[in-house]
């Protein structure tokens, strides 16, 4: 039988290597893939990793995809170091772009540089109520924030649904449900012309060095960290755990929902049911693989992005399904998480499990 | 074996272990034989524990042959130990709270021996009996006093045919009267003819019960002796070489106005099986050094949560300082107010064990000009560590050492020096030098002594009634929630201390500035 027995020392440059052991099997396992489904491995990965990235346009796609989810995962960075497993990046998310939409659809026929501001703050504000709520109900309730915040990705969907179907639909939109197309002067400035990238890159970086700069060079970034290792220590220091919780939910909503108000008033410029592709729960395993640090994330959510814009890649020249994206990513994490546990554990062969019934102990006394 | 020359029971040959970066057992070499109560001595990390776990099957040694009763073994796991006649009663005992003494001890035993509880429990009895050491079989554990519980633990050794039986530490957990108790149940048993190993740094047990003794520094043997023969002070200087100061006798002080007041103190334990604080009364003042004594279990952790403030009191005129009441105020408040604090819990509490030092420096030194606008000023942080290192020769590879990669003294060290260095008015200190060596425990022991010359007021909290006399300039116990009366260390004695730790408080003449009668 197997036996898992912790190691007794673990390897730090594994530590290091995990991640990208993690992606060189998911290529592996890529090419088998494609092999199974009748294709030239080679030309699959090819189609899947190369080809998305061969022009201008597709490098400036790259960022705007990338930009969601590394504002997402920066956000999760700081929740995941406090041990606050917040999962709900997705409908902070959703949220942000909801309460963003209708700001900027109440703002249909307003001009001035600080509308479109306003609509970005509405939506960051959107996101950060959004993880307010499951921060206070952990604090007050001591409910587990894993539960609360799944469950509110549902409700922030639904509620957005209720949304593009209902108030906010656009009334000369033939029934769509989507909302009106937003004013020129809600929409983001692109970066390049002729392509979709746009100012929200910038943001982007900006969190990337933000969430840096609060981690190392904080106190309250010092305190999220203890927090995260030993909460007793935290305890014991006199942090207060409840601001701490509530600080770092409120921030990722903030980031996510940044995120959600970013991709409605740039790439898509209107509300729609479908604003995201679920950047919120990619963004959990890109923080993961970034090993939970800003410039390890920001590498991430590139390998991730690629994967979007792969999966729609093979669609489109190779006719074969866009789960493949899923597969990929899920494939990515299955591989990290299983590199991680053989850095701390070893499996050994011929566990000795009946052993130890087996030896004789003498009777009397 | 009835001959002159007596087969050694346990024979240990050039044994060595070896951990990355220590060499923890260096060619040791021990015999032991039927009836013989040996001790093993040493530092901390000099050793002892690995050397033992290797005996009982938790470790294999890297090189070195074991031999038992003459013939080559080669022992995998503790159940084969055990299997062979080896018992091993560890530090921290391994008992379920919710169960009775038969069913913990049912659990470590083969599954044919352990279906009859009744028998087991008759048996129990029998040999607890035997021994001397009372136990009622069908108490829960949780009910037990903590020198009962070890009990348990050595009779769930004694009902298997035991030859040999190893101790760590085990008087720390005890008062003298239990110890007493404890050494005739061990004299006993080796006059029956089973082997005892017994690890310690208490020299004065050691010489009154074993009959040789091994001394190991730095994984080696360095030395070997008849304990009787010996004094302790002897003793202590082949535990920890040539160079090191052993204990001083420090002056003791009266002390100025009372700077820390606890009034009427009465909390629930948030813990099923914890103490619950029965009308504490107490007051330290500026300078004086306070000790309170006790098993652990009798409400010391309640007691310094409390006063810490990781537990907020009922209102706030329970614990006051001059600056105000305080027992409703979260811990950065008090630390605000001054107060710092030792706790028991080294790693996973005093300080984070995957950090660095530096950063272990700024958990609680926040306040001392190391932050500014929110912002960490790394520089001064790891000035301020160094300084720790530097002042209290903390043993480490540099201020970037993380803290778990330290040893339990040398992290001692660090925080108590970290506390120190806030200069509180009020430091709580738990078990300073619980499993600390000799030479950190006199550097801590000073460190603390030049706290209270400087007006700080300091209350400790320890199971080791000779370092409570030692530092303290007035003591008490606490027994089941309950303080016993304050009196100056001069007024009082080990033995009177001893029966404070059982919850005897009678015999209070002098008229103490606090009053904490009590009946038994």
């Amino acid at each position: 039988m197997f036996k898992v027995e912790k190691r007794p020392v673990e390897s730090r440059l594994m530590g290091y290597l995990s991640p990208v052991l993690a992606a060189v099997l998911t290529l592996v396992s890529g090419a088998l893939l494609f092999l199974l489904l009748g294709q030239s491995p080679l030309e699959g990965l090819y189609t899947f990793f190369v080809m998305p990235l061969s022009d201008l346009y597709g490098l400036s796609e790259l960022g705007v995809k990338a930009a969601p989810i590394l504002l997402c995962a920066m956000g999760l960075a700081v929740c995941y170091r406090a041990k606050v497993w917040n999962i709900g990046a997705e409908g902070q998310l959703l949220f942000g772009a909801l309460i963003g939409s209708w700001a900027a659809l109440q703002l249909l026929q307003v001009e001035g540089a600080w509308v479109l501001p306003l609509v970005l703050l509405a939506g960051a504000l959107g996101g950060m109520f959004w993880g307010l709520i499951p921060a206070l109900l952990r604090t007050h309730f001591n409910t587990n924030e894993i539960l609360t915040t799944i469950m509110l990705n549902y409700i922030a969907l639904n509620v957005l649904l209720y949304g593009v179907h209902g108030p906010l639909k656009d009334p000369d939109g033939y029934n769509f449900p989507e909302s009106a197309l937003f004013s020129e002067s809600t929409l983001l400035p692109t970066l390049l012309d002729g392509t979709r990238v746009h100012i929200g890159v910038l943001f982007a970086l900006l969190a990337v060095a933000v969430v840096w700069v609060l981690l190392s060079r904080t106190f309250i970034g010092f305190q999220i960290r203890v927090l995260g290792l030993d909460s007793r220590a935290a305890h014991y220091a006199g942090y207060n755990e409840k601001r701490l919780v509530i600080f770092v939910l409120m921030l990722c909503g903030g980031l996510a929902g940044l995120a959600g108000v970013l991709e409605v008033t740039g790439p898509i410029g209107q509300l729609v049911p479908q604003v995201s592709p679920g950047y919120g729960y990619a963004a959990i395993i890109v923080a993961f693989l970034g090993r939970l640090h800003p410039v390890g994330i920001l590498l991430a959510s590139l390998l991730m992005a690629l994967v979007y814009m792969g999966g729609e890649m093979v669609q489109i020249e190779l006719g074969l399904p866009q789960a493949l994206t899923g597969l990929f990513q899920g494939m990515l994490l299955l591989y990290l998480l299983a590199c991680d546990f053989l850095i701390h554990y070893r499996i050994r062969l011929g566990g000795r499990a009946t052993a130890s019934v087996a030896a004789p102990v003498s009777e009397g006394a | 074996m009835t001959t002159a020359q007596p087969q050694p029971r346990l024979s240990l040959r050039n044994i060595s272990k070896r951990f990355p970066g220590v060499l923890a057992n260096d060619r040791v070499c021990l015999n032991l034989y039927p009836g013989e109560i040996h001790a093993m001595l040493g530092e901390n990390g000099a050793g002892k524990s690995t050397l033992m776990k290797m005996i009982y099957g938790v470790m294999k040694p890297d090189e070195g042959e074991i031999y038992w009763q003459g013939g080559a073994v080669d022992i995998a796991e503790p159940a084969q130990a055990r299997a062979l006649g080896i018992g091993m009663v560890f530090q921290h005992f391994a008992l379920f709270e919710t169960l009775t003494v038969t069913e913990n001890i049912a659990l470590s035993l083969p599954a044919q021996e352990a279906r009859d509880l009744k028998a087991l429990g008759r048996r129990i009895r029998e040999v607890s009996e035997r021994y001397g050491m009372a136990l009622e079989p069908d108490r829960l554990v949780h009910s037990l006093s903590i020198g009962a519980r070890q009990r348990v633990e050595i009779v769930r050794c004694l009902i298997q045919d035991i030859k040999l039986l190893i101790l760590d530490e085990p008087t720390s957990v005890l008062t003298p009267q239990e110890v007493e108790g404890l050494f005739k149940t061990l004299n006993q048993l080796a006059a029956e003819g089973c082997s005892i190993l017994f690890i310690s740094h208490k020299l004065n047990e050691v010489r009154a019960l074993c009959h040789n003794a091994t001394i190991l520094r730095g994984g080696r043997v360095t030395g070997e002796c008849k304990p009787v023969e010996e004094s302790a002070h002897s003793i202590a200087r082949m535990m920890v070489g040539e160079d090191t100061p052993l204990s001083t006798t420090y002056e003791k002080r009266e002390g100025g106005d009372d700077f820390l007041v606890v009034r009427d103190l009465s909390l629930k334990s948030l813990d099923p099986f914890g103490t619950r604080l029965k009308n504490i009364n107490l007051r330290v003042r500026k300078g004086e050094i306070v000790g309170i004594a006790g098993v652990a279990g009798n409400g010391q952790d309640e007691l310094l949560a409390a006063l810490s403030g990781e537990r907020l009191g009922e209102n706030a005129g329970q614990i006051c300082v001059p600056a105000g009441r305080i027992a409703l105020l979260p811990p950065l408040q008090r630390r605000i107010q001054g107060l710092a604090f030792v706790p028991e819990e080294r790693l996973g509490r005093g300080a984070v064990p995957d950090m660095s030092l530096a950063e272990n420096g700024l958990l609680t030194a926040f306040g001392a000009g190391l932050v500014k606008k929110g912002l960490v000023n790394w520089g001064r942080t790891r000035d301020f560590a160094q300084s720790i290192v530097d002042d209290f020769k903390v043993k480490c590879s540099g201020i970037d050492a993380s803290a778990k990669s330290l040893s339990g003294g040398n992290l001692q060290k660090f925080i108590i020096g970290r506390e120190i260095r806030q200069k509180p008015s009020l430091l709580l200190a738990a078990h300073p030098t619980w499993g600390v060596d000799i030479g950190a425990a006199v550097a801590i022991h000073k460190a603390l002594i030049e706290l209270r010359d400087a007006g700080t007021a300091i209350l400790i909290v320890s199971e080791d009634i000779d370092e409570l006399f030692e530092i303290s300039d007035r003591i008490c116990a606490i027994c089941h929630g309950e303080l016993s009366p304050l009196k100056a260390v001069s007024d009082t004695n080990i033995g009177e201390v001893g029966r404070w730790m059982t919850g005897d408080f009678d015999v209070v003449q002098d008229a103490g500035p606090t009053q904490g009668e009590s009946h038994v």
